[in-house]
């Protein structure tokens, strides 16, 4: 009997999705599927707003990184009014991306994550959850609490608000750090790093617990792509996009954005919403390339900072230079985390931090725009095209999430493959196919641009389709 | 300042929401009733400008009279009880604010003018948390044609603020409205691109005195704009001054 088993609207990920494994005759798995089958079309709701509100609409995709599109967008507004932002502008962008990159970071490791990891994969599901974590490990819960408040909390100090700040706009931003702001954040960096650093501490008791885990969470060789600076660091808001093979070897280079669709081609397939983007020079399918952090860390030399350079120097001994498991996310997360908040540190620092010119004014000065910048979940790409009055004719977006969409595909049928027996259904087998998922750290309800809601459902499908046993989960 | 006390003005009693009270002969339900510190919205009416009567959002009830009148557009009359507060007239009020909001396009949050909007501050006075009528989604243009001035039809409540100001008090008398009804619109001399316009003399009027978020400066992002209305009261004075 040939059998499909669908999750439906995947738990502990940001936003909704589902996925569909099918069966074959023996009950083993024949293939599986992750799709994502709402969408919200942002392109065609922006057709005829004035660029200066994008920035501020284009944060409305996303509840949960907001920042990031904020980020995307408002360089893609600042190539469209061909002016280079002040330079202090560009520190200030920073200090928010991070913010948002640890915050972010946070939720994804500790309340989404860390309950398998800490639990089992195995675990009792009533416990495996962020609720169980505060439960029987309540320090290593607040941390997490902790770590994605000090991001909040700046994101809530620099715009005004936690949630969609229209703080960051085309030109720059409109309002300066002020120095109580700046103290006040200052202030929370040591707290922060302690908590950041205990975790990564750890994490280095459990990361070995799971050997079938790292072999088959989307283990195969990718291309990586993600922003690197000029010395080839650490990077998330602006630089150069590095493309490079299985083993960290660049292979391409974008220095120019508005060129991004020379390397990056975006295919479609029926079964999902998501688009999927694909190296343009290898071709599809053999263009897919991984984005995130752990592409970052692949691509970059170093963090360039202290004590993530730490931990990243035993993350490479450990791992070696491009580590292929996908189950390697979790950590690469942490050291970001780490990095973030010493950064945050740095650019606080700055002796200009406080300068008061953070705006450049200026028209419309092109008609074409690119803005790239990296969410935490990796690259993200705002391309916009207006008319000679500056209102919005056309964008296109390539989210993060999207980015790897092939690689969370692929790594959903090997995760299936070696888990999942449609003989004996048991909920850790799910569990599984989802934390593969949750690995990539996908945000769904934007990078499909979704609204709305789907609960957790699995179903099984006979070869004529019939359900013929399901799961279902509300969360 | 000189303040003359002109005793020749006739005054006048009236009754407002049980007070009584008194004011000028001349004087409009709604000057009477501000006066004497009462509070009632209004969206068309602007100080210095001629009345419209167009919002109906100063609707008040008077004894005797079974219709509902606009408070802006009603002059007081010796021995009038008038009531600004009732259930009749909060309801009707708020219906009012709910169709507007139905009427175009207002998604405050991303809007130049959010956290600095009449319409939006007057809903919220209001309570309104929802709005009962089905969006009518309309698609409607962003004229960004004029070089520093916009006008966003999506924001637009039809209050002619804008095309008094430029009549009356610019003298410009670029703005006027076309259509009726739902397919009413703000436009430019002969229904041509703002920015075409011969007669705009770019003084920035219209988009001081526009209520909401349709007339705008350029440039503007999401909640930055706010409207400047201390101009219209000065020049108005100056005029009755200087004849
Ligand atoms: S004009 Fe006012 S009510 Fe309309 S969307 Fe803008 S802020 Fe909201
Ligand atoms: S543009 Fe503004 S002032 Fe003019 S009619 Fe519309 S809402 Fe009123
Ligand atoms: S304010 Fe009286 S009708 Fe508009």
């Amino acid at each position: 009997m040939n059998r499909t088993i669908t999750i439906e609207g995947v738990t502990r990920i940001e936003g909704h999705a589902c996925i569909t494994i099918q069966l074959d005759e023996a009950g083993k798995v024949a293939d599986a599927q992750f799709h994502v089958t709402q969408f919200r079309g942002f392109e065609k709701f922006v057709e005829g707003r004035p660029l200066t509100e994008m920035p501020a609409i284009m944060a409305r995709i996303c509840g949960i990184c907001p920042v990031s599109h904020l980020m995307a967008s408002s360089k893609a507004c600042d190539d469209l009014l061909a002016v280079e932002i002040p330079p202090n502008a560009a520190r200030l962008r920073r200090i928010m991306n991070l913010a948002q990159l640890v915050q972010s970071h946070a939720l994804s490791f500790f309340h989404l994550s860390s309950p398998d990891l800490i639990f089992g994969m195995d675990g009792d599901p009533a416990k495996r959850n962020i609720f169980g974590l505060i439960q029987d490990h309540p320090d290593f819960a607040r941390d997490g609490i902790m770590l994605r408040k000090f991001g909040q909390d700046i994101i809530g100090l620099l715009g005004g608000k936690k949630i969609h700040p229209a703080w960051t706009v085309p030109g720059g931003v409109n309002a300066p750090l002020t120095q109580e702001h700046r103290d006040q954040i200052a202030s929370m960096i040591p707290d922060a790093l302690a908590r950041a650093l205990r975790a990564a501490e750890y994490f280095q008791r459990v990361r070995d617990c799971y050997p079938a885990e790292v072999d088959d969470f989307a283990n195969f060789p990718t291309m990586f792509v993600g922003l690197v600076s000029a010395d080839r660091l650490l990077e998330h808001y602006d630089g150069t996009l590095l493309f490079s093979d299985e083993h960290g070897a660049p292979v391409a280079e974008l220095r120019e954005p508005r060129g991004y669709a020379s390397l990056i081609a975006e295919a479609v397939e029926k079964h999902s919403f998501l688009k999927s983007p694909y190296f343009r020079p290898r071709g599809y399918p053999h263009g897919i390339y991984r984005v995130g952090p752990l592409a970052r860390l692949v691509l970059a030399e170093g963090c360039g900072t202290p004590l993530a350079d730490r931990e990243l120097d035993i993350f490479r001994q450990r791992l070696g230079r491009a580590p292929q498991s996908s189950f390697h996310y979790h950590w690469a997360r942490l050291i970001e985390i780490i990095y973030g908040i010493e950064m945050l540190q740095r650019l606080l620092e700055h002796p200009d931090i406080l300068s008061e010119h953070v705006r450049a004014r200026a028209r419309p000065n092109k008609l074409e725009g690119v803005g790239i910048s990296e969410a935490p979940r990796g690259t993200l790409i705002h391309h916009y095209r207006i008319d000679e009055n500056g209102l919005m004719r056309w964008a296109n977006l390539i989210i993060a999430t999207g980015n790897n969409n092939l690689a969370m595909n692929r790594g959903v049928l090997q995760v299936a493959r070696r888990f999942v027996d449609g003989n004996r259904l048991q909920e850790g087998m799910l569990n599984r196919v989802e934390a593969v998922i949750r690995c990539f750290d996908p945000c769904l309800s934007c990078s499909t641009h979704a609204l709305g809601q789907m609960p957790l459902r699995i179903e099984l499908l006979t070869a004529q389709g019939e359900v013929c046993d399901a799961l279902q989960r509300q969360d | 300042m000189i303040t003359q006390v002109n005793s020749s003005v006739e005054s006048l009693t009236l009754r407002i929401n049980g007070k009584d009270v008194s004011c000028r002969a001349g004087d409009t339900v709604l000057q009477a009733v501000r006066d004497n510190g009462m509070e009632l919205p209004t969206l068309c009416w602007l100080e210095g400008l001629t009345v419209w009567g167009g919002c109906r959002l100063c609707m008040v009830e008077i004894a005797g009279s079974p219709k509902l009148h606009a408070a802006c557009a009603t002059a007081c009359q010796e021995g009038m009880e008038v009531q600004t507060n009732s259930d009749r007239l909060h309801r009707y009020r708020r219906m009012i604010v709910e169709l507007l909001l139905a009427e175009r396009n207002h998604i405050c949050s991303v809007c130049v003018s959010n956290g600095h909007c009449e319409l939006q501050s007057l809903a919220q006075k209001l309570g309104i948390d929802h709005v009962r009528f089905a969006y009518r989604n309309p698609q409607l243009e962003v004229d960004n044609s004029h070089d520093r001035m916009r006008l966003d039809h999506n924001r637009c409540i039809l209050c002619t603020r804008c095309v008094r100001v430029c009549a009356e008090v610019e003298g410009a008398r670029t703005k006027d409205i076309k259509g009726r009804g739902v397919l009413a619109a703000v436009i430019h001399d002969l229904d041509q691109p703002w920015g075409e316009s011969e007669t705009c003399t770019s003084c920035g009027k219209c988009v001081n005195v526009c209520p909401t978020g349709a007339l705008t400066h350029r440039g503007v992002a999401v909640g930055e704009m706010t409207k400047k209305l201390s101009f219209l009261p000065y020049l108005t004075l100056m005029r009755e001054a200087n004849p």
